[in-house]
């Protein structure tokens, strides 16, 4: 089971608690994981990624094994760690830096 | 007894504001989708309990909602807005073509007859439309599609439409305001759509008569006179008396006219409504006194009105979305600022009390008058 944690806003609108759990079938990628995502909360369509490029939005970003993915390619398979369950992938809205 | 319903968005946030016909005591709920821009909140006039809302954040992008109990319970609705077939491209900042993209929902306005038919506009500048109570969106390609959308460019707040007023009278004519395109007017319900900015003069432009290009920041509308219109624009205070064929200057004795908010009296079709702001560099009241400016006589002759409003140390800005007026008998006057005031007259404007101080910057403010 891959574990996906969202920022609070995004929790909010699907009204969920806590981590997502989630069924992905075959390579996990960071593209998988938003599908399976999307797919069981469609109302975060276009909240991570766009909804004609499907490109990540700029202020979001993906972490998982304490490491920076955002400018890995969304097909590229995500470590083994986050397709066992042993750790969780993180989407973050990024540090606004004061303005809001 | 009648009620009434004001709908005020912020930038972190909706808040509702209810009272009955005396609109002296208040009750204030929210915030809804706490965090979040809520560019405009705004309820349908066949349905009022059917609202409509646009929440955006620099973060997650937009998203719609819709609430069918007056705001109790919110759903979140179609958040798709995609432009119809190749978007093309306007003008950026230095002139060059930038590609249409969109960015967030500046403006609802639902139908006049259906509940489940709502109008967008968007930045970059267009007009969507649900016919499904936002299940799905889609452009009404002609307005861009006319001639004049490769020529528009942005002012220093974006390309948005902003306004959007539907004539009672004929159901194909619309009128909409886009900064810093101008106005345009449709005759066929929204399939084609001519610029309407004859008569207005914008110093910083090229050709300072040009037939788009003007910074309109507000068009409203008498609903028993829907060919005259009143305009403010980023300097000037406009009028027409035939449907934006013509327009022209009515500032008369304002103190500036330059400001972002212009409403029109419930009653009296001649009876309109200022917020005088000092200049487009300094985006707050002249004197640091907050006024609104009335005219009884449509334009040129105009009363500040204070009683009850900051008239020392006030430095709030009012944009273009923050008044609104309610019809009961005599008419309620509403504004918020971006200090998080929404200031209200029960009295068309004679006097005014806060029904709240301190929410976040004002962005829009709507009000619905309940049976």
């Amino acid at each position: 089971m891959i574990r996906v944690v969202l920022p609070a806003h995004l929790r909010t609108l699907a009204k969920i608690s806590g981590e997502v759990e989630l069924e992905v079938k075959g390579q996990v990628t960071q593209r998988s994981i938003l599908d399976a995502l999307e797919a069981r909360y469609p109302m975060l369509q276009g909240t991570i990624r766009d909804h004609v490029t499907q490109e990540r939005r700029a202020f979001v970003r993906f972490f998982a094994c304490q490491e920076d993915l955002s400018h890995e390619s969304p097909d590229v398979p995500l470590p083994d760690a986050v397709g066992s369950g042993a750790e969780p992938f993180l989407v973050v809205g990024a540090i606004a830096g004061g303005i809001y | 007894m009648s009620k009434v319903r004001v709908l005020v968005g912020t930038r972190k946030g909706a808040f509702i504001l209810e009272s009955d016909g005396k609109r002296q005591k208040w009750d204030v709920s929210g915030p809804h989708f706490a965090g979040w821009e809520m560019y405009h909140v705004k309820g349908s006039p066949v349905d009022p309990n059917r609202l409509y809302a646009s929440q955006s954040s620099g973060w997650f992008g937009q998203l719609m909602q819709r609430s069918n109990d007056g705001g109790k319970t919110w759903e979140p609705v179609d958040n798709k807005f995609v432009y119809d077939g190749v978007p093309g491209t306007h003008q950026w900042y230095d002139g060059k073509p930038h590609p249409w993209e969109f960015k967030r929902v500046w403006h609802v306005e639902p139908s006049l007859t259906d509940p489940d038919t709502v109008y967008a506009g968007v930045e970059d500048a267009a007009l969507f439309r649900t016919t499904d109570g936002g299940k799905s969106w889609n452009e009404l390609a002609g307005l861009r599609g006319h001639g004049s959308g490769s020529r528009w460019q942005p002012g220093a707040g974006g390309m948005g439409l902003h306004t959007m007023l539907l004539d009672p009278s004929d159901p194909n004519r619309m009128y909409v305001a886009i900064s810093a395109a101008g106005t345009f007017r449709t005759d066929d319900g929204g399939t084609t759509w001519k610029p309407i900015n004859k008569g207005l003069y914008s110093q910083f432009l090229p050709e300072p008569t040009a037939e788009v290009g003007h910074c309109v920041h507000r068009i409203a509308m008498h609903k028993s006179r829907p060919n005259v219109l009143f305009m403010q624009k980023h300097w000037d205070v406009m009028r027409t008396d035939d449907a934006g064929e013509q327009w022209r200057e009515v500032s008369g004795n304002l103190p500036t006219d330059f400001g972002f908010v212009i409403d029109v009296h419930a009653h009296e079709p001649e009876t309109i409504y200022v917020v005088p702001i000092k200049s487009d560099s300094e985006h707050f009241p002249p004197e640091g006194k907050l006024r609104v400016f009335r005219s009884k006589t449509g334009g040129d002759e105009w009363e500040p009105l204070t009683k009850g409003l900051p008239q020392s140390d006030c430095y709030v800005d009012v944009l273009r979305e923050a008044m609104a007026i309610d019809s009961l008998d005599s008419c309620g006057v509403y504004f918020g600022t971006t200090g998080g005031q929404v200031y209200a007259s029960a009295d068309a404007g004679d006097s005014w009390m806060p029904i709240v101080r301190d929410l976040p910057a004002v962005l829009s403010v709507e009000v619905q008058t309940l049976a």
